[in-house]
């Protein structure tokens, strides 16, 4: 589904204080899985998320996605991939305060025009399907850390996105908040999407949900295993 | 319709973005509504003055001829008239009997002319608002009744008592607040004028297109006189109304310059929390131009709220308080500041104009620092 080829990835470049986060990746993640990116703090696996996203272009290397080479596209074309393809869920969730639950979880739909009421229905679905209908009408600062990570999964869903990407997702939560994390993401799996995860957290690498855990280190691709 | 329901979502989000900051939009919106106000009271007040003017005028006669001795102007001689009545095309001419008269009582000075209707009544007069609130019979600033006595100084010391017939109409009070009409015996009386001269004459022509002429003619046969037109007189009018209004805008200037460092800094100046919010709309799928439409509508609500609201103010101001804030300036001009309510006339141009000075570049401001914002790589918000 996704193929990266020989992808680097520097930051400032040419300055004083170049950084390169990406050094030659090639990677495929399938359809239908779950892909852990495992490894520790600076190891490049949020930039590879934000390549994998498009919200981000590779210095160099290619990107396809679904055989469509995707890194020498216009922004506007990516953002449309990033708003049709992708469901994205932050670290830290950044959900925007001041407005509601179910104003959140639309709002990755306002460009694209639908109806209001059609949409208004659809954020409801989801957000019953998270079990916080109840609370859609709360602002997203009043709402438990739970709330808030199920708002996030809401508001990634709502375009009905084929890939799911977390960036350590769990990062935030406590035990039992990040097994729950993973039940839904296993459910997600089980409807058909295609997830990828960052994170060092073993709840989410060491998953059984997880289908393959690709592992980096110093923006390098050290090992992949299936382990499924 | 996808597009229409778009523009929807985006401005409902704006409106809710903008009860989110509350404190910051507020205090923009009152002071830019303060701006607007005073722009606009000043606009409202210079315009209407001059619309007052030139229907006033209407009533006033189309052409005046004055003498001239040495540059500045004097009596004339009524025997004047016969030659000018010969022209053709003049109606009428009638001698006009007026002057100035300084009251020691009061502080003030009125404008005395003779009004025939009062020939008949010698020893009566009708007075301006003006003068009945300044003047007093009794003690200061103690407004006049009717059949109260007013004295007046004659120009040989002696004092003649003229008795107050009627007012004339507040409607007119911008040109009548000081006036004082009298009979032309009492007016002789206070003046020392001769029989056979007047102040100057008025014409009635048959043809307004003559003007031009009678008042050439009039310079021929009369080398000493200088025919004013009724639009000379406007045109002047509307030149003071002017001046004065800019005078009130450079003393605003400052006021003005102020409220655009202000809304610069307010409106440029985007906050952490609003650079993040970006981030995250960015990296969720909006585009860069739907942030920019937000942030337009954003400018736009502020603005169009500020503007309409300041526009609904002045309007209230010039009209309904008579310009209270004003006052003390214009009354600079004159010691009977005349209380006048003003017809209320609104110039659309003008008002077009205030709209594109400060609506619009308003808007582009806030548009810019977004549109640095919004270029910005979306991964940016996956580092925050």
């Amino acid at each position: 589904m996704i193929h990266l080829q020989d992808i680097r990835k520097v930051f400032n470049a040419g300055k004083p204080n170049e950084f390169v986060a990406i050094q030659g990746v090639n990677l495929s993640i399938d359809s239908h899985g779950a892909t852990a990116l495992k490894g520790p703090s600076g190891s490049g696996k949020t930039t590879l998320l934000s390549l994998l996203g498009c919200m981000a272009r590779p210095t160099s290397g290619r990107i396809t996605l679904q055989e469509r080479e995707i890194t020498s596209l216009p922004e506007r074309f990516l953002t449309a991939i990033r708003r049709e393809t992708f469901g994205i869920i932050f670290q830290q969730f950044n959900l925007i305060k001041g407005i509601t639950a179910l104003e959140n979880v639309m709002l990755p739909a306002y460009p694209t025009g639908a109806k209001h009421a059609s949409l208004k229905k659809r954020a409801m679905a989801l957000l019953d399907l998270m079990n916080i209908a109840d609370k859609a009408d709360a602002k997203v600062e009043w709402l438990s850390g739970g709330e808030t990570q199920r708002t996030a999964i809401a508001r990634a869903l709502i375009n009905n996105p084929a890939i799911i990407i977390a960036d350590e997702p769990t990062a935030h939560l406590d035990t039992a908040l990040s097994r729950e994390f993973m039940e839904i993401m296993r459910q997600l799996k089980n409807e058909g999407k295609t997830i990828v995860i960052a994170s060092h957290d073993p709840i989410a690498y060491a998953s059984d949900v997880i289908d393959r855990v690709v592992e980096m280190r110093d923006g390098i691709l050290v090992s992949h295993e299936d382990v499924t | 319709m996808g597009a229409l329901e778009k523009q929807r979502h985006i401005l409902d989000f704006t409106l809710s973005s903008l009860g989110r900051r509350k404190g910051k939009n507020i205090a923009l919106i009152i002071v830019y509504t303060f701006v607007i106000f005073l722009l606009a009271s000043v606009l409202f007040l210079t315009d209407s003055l001059k619309k007052e003017a030139s229907q006033i005028l209407q009533d006033t006669p189309e052409m005046t001829v004055q003498r001239l001795v040495a540059g500045r102007q004097d009596l004339i001689p009524v025997h004047y008239i016969e030659a000018i009545k010969q022209i053709k095309g003049v109606q009428s001419v009638t001698p006009r009997l007026w002057g100035y008269y300084y009251d020691a009582r009061s502080g003030a000075n009125y404008t005395l002319m003779v009004n025939a209707e009062l020939n008949d009544h010698a020893g009566e007069i009708i007075i301006g608002t003006g003068v009945s609130m300044r003047n007093a019979t009794s003690m200061p600033n103690h407004a006049v009744w009717k059949n109260d006595v007013l004295p007046f100084k004659t120009y040989d010391g002696s004092v003649v008592p003229l008795k107050v017939k009627g007012f004339l109409s507040s409607s007119s009070e911008l040109v009548t607040s000081d006036l004082v009409l009298v009979s032309e015996a009492d007016f002789r009386k206070i003046f020392p004028i001769a029989k056979d001269h007047a102040t100057d004459l008025v014409l009635k022509v048959r043809n307004g297109k003559e003007l031009a002429t009678i008042a050439a003619k009039i310079t021929q046969i009369h080398p000493d006189c200088r025919p004013i037109l009724r639009e000379d007189i406007l045109r002047t009018y509307n030149a003071v109304f002017d001046w004065r209004g800019g005078v009130i805008l450079m003393v605003l200037a400052g006021g003005f310059f102020a409220f655009i460092i202000l809304a610069w800094d307010k409106a440029t100046g985007l906050s952490a929390e609003e650079k993040r919010e970006i981030g995250i709309l960015k990296a969720i799928g909006w585009e860069t131009s739907d942030i920019l439409l937000m942030k337009f509508w954003e400018g736009a609500a502020v603005s169009l709220t500020a503007f309409f609201m300041g526009i609904f103010l002045a309007y209230l101001h010039i009209f309904l308080a008579s310009s209270i804030l004003f006052e003390p300036f214009l009354k600079g001009w004159s010691v009977l500041y005349p209380h006048f309510r003003l017809t209320p006339y609104v110039n659309g141009y003008q008002i077009a104009v205030l709209f594109f000075l400060t609506v619009i570049p308003y808007t582009v401001v806030t548009i810019v620092p977004s549109w640095r914002s919004a270029t910005i790589d979306p991964d940016s918000v996956m580092r925050m």
